[in-house]
């Protein structure tokens, strides 16, 4: 038997008895972070590749809504700060060993790309429209001359943004569960796929939608990939991991994340997209929701169940 | 230089004289702490074994908290000493985040507040003023780079340990046992 307790009394607001200092704005900020990373990365590539006219959702409608989820996800960040007035001292300072800092500088460069990018589609989804400052007239004309080069920088920024997500939680040594160099390819492509997903619901293309229903089959799958792999590395890991990945596997988090997120944010809806290769006809909006919420609730299972695990000494 | 603290654990009663004497100093808070006393105890009864250890920030040579600090207001001061600078902290959390000890927490004023080892007093040479209550006088604050100093004696003499190793933080608090 071996008890601990306090014993000077310790009942510190956020930290005892179990750590919760980050709430409901982080996880939903590393969602709209993801869903802009995999909006813009698919709008880029598909740029560069000259298919503009092939995929025109792709490239075109579906980055309007990428500057949203990035300004609500900025939003959500500032919310989560607890010293909100010296915000500005991230923009002073280059921390290289920080992902929080590469994340802020990442941000700071995609969020006004995703605004030229989207901005300068408006014309073409309406003719009539005119900009209100005429500098805006140059700057479109600037962006349409410059196209090649912004895609790329979007293409790189936006898988910076979304592999940081998943870096963020696994630079912290000190909650096991988030400890795995898993964590950021598995936060990039669930971003990726739920940037697809959100793509494929907007899509009225129909050779549009087969090609993303493909990616995203192949997305989802490399994601099933990277959880068994996730799993296989905690349970060979030292006693702290495995008691982390014991809250998913008969612990407090296996009903959410398995029936939630693994069989209802993915592996249905994988099928569901089969399926519809296949001819059936499904109406889009379904396996598309179930990909978005699925992915949000990933990030909210991982932010909660990561603070509650630590060491033990 | 590189201050570092030894706490024996066979002298410690678990007073927590330690504990008010550091909200006293230091201001902390209602409700809040830098240093805490924990219990620890173990085995079968009658095969009972008790350990009382005071903790607190261990000022990690190897610090998550400052490698994590997206603006440098967390950082190390002279001697090693881990402090955050108010007007710089943004209260992120992500140090919070990264302390395997659980040793920070966000001040109700925002910033994000921890053990200083006491720096104010020791820039005066004193010692912490956990240190110097101690009624037991079962801790040891000094630099651990001189062989004479209090700490450096206290840890030849005795058998020691620290708080998680396996996390990798190089943490310089050795508790004596």
């Amino acid at each position: 038997m071996k008890e601990e307790l306090f014993v000077s009394g310790r009942a510190i607001p956020n930290i005892d008895p179990y750590l919760n200092i980050w709430h409901w704005s982080i996880p939903v900020y590393l969602f709209l972070g993801g869903l802009a990373a995999g909006l813009l990365f698919f709008a880029g590539l598909y740029s560069i590749l000259g298919k503009e006219k092939e995929m025109p959702t792709t490239v075109k409608w579906a980055t309007f809504l990428a500057p949203a989820a990035l300004v609500i996800g900025l939003l959500c960040l500032f919310i989560d700060l607890k010293h909100k007035l010296y915000f500005w001292q991230l923009y002073t300072t280059i921390r290289l060993q920080s992902p929080m800092s590469w994340g802020a500088w990442v941000l700071m460069l995609i969020t006004p790309l995703s605004f030229l990018w989207a901005g300068s589609y408006v014309r073409e989804l309406k003719p009539s429209w005119k900009w209100t400052f005429p500098l805006l007239n140059k700057v479109e004309v600037w962006v349409a001359a410059h196209r090649k080069g912004l895609a790329w920088a979007m293409v790189i920024l936006s898988v910076i943004l979304g592999i940081y997500t998943g870096i963020l939680l696994s630079a912290f040594n000190a909650r096991p569960l988030w400890n795995t160099s898993l964590l950021g390819p598995l936060f990039l492509v669930s971003g990726l796929s739920s940037g697809v997903a959100t793509i494929l619901w907007m899509s009225k293309n129909h050779a549009e939608r087969v090609l993303l229903s493909k990616i995203d089959l192949i997305l989802i799958g490399i994601e099933l990939f990277l959880i068994i792999h996730l799993f296989m590395g905690f349970l060979a890991s030292n006693a702290v991991q495995v008691e982390a990945a014991q809250l998913f596997l008969g612990g407090e988090f296996t009903v959410f994340f398995w029936v939630f997120v693994v069989i209802l944010g993915l592996v249905f809806p994988a099928i569901l997209e089969i399926l519809e290769l296949r001819g059936i006809k499904i109406p889009v909006v379904i396996p598309a929701l179930m990909v978005l919420i699925g992915g949000l609730i990933f990030r909210f299972i991982m932010v909660e169940a990561g603070q509650i695990t630590r060491y033990l000494y | 230089m590189r201050y570092g603290m030894a706490i024996d654990t066979r002298k410690c009663v678990g007073c927590s004289d330690c504990v008010v004497a550091c909200q006293t100093e230091n201001n902390v808070p209602i409700g809040y702490c830098r240093d805490w006393v924990v219990e620890v105890m173990a085995g079968t009864y009658p095969e009972l074994e008790i350990e009382i250890r005071s903790e607190r920030c261990n000022h990690c040579e190897n610090s998550p908290c400052v490698r994590c600090c997206p603006t440098g207001a967390s950082h190390l001061e002279q001697g090693g000493i881990v402090t955050v600078t108010h007007s710089e902290c943004i209260g992120c959390g992500a140090c919070i985040q990264s302390c395997p000890y659980d040793a920070r927490y966000s001040h109700p004023d925002g910033y994000v507040d921890k053990c200083t080892f006491c720096l104010h007093r020791i820039q005066q040479g004193q010692g912490p003023a956990c240190v110097a209550v101690c009624p037991t006088k079962c801790m040891y604050f000094g630099d651990l780079d001189d062989p004479n100093s209090e700490v450096s004696i206290a840890l030849e003499n005795r058998k020691f340990k620290v708080l998680a190793p396996e996390a990798g933080t190089r943490p310089q608090i050795y508790y004596l046992i």
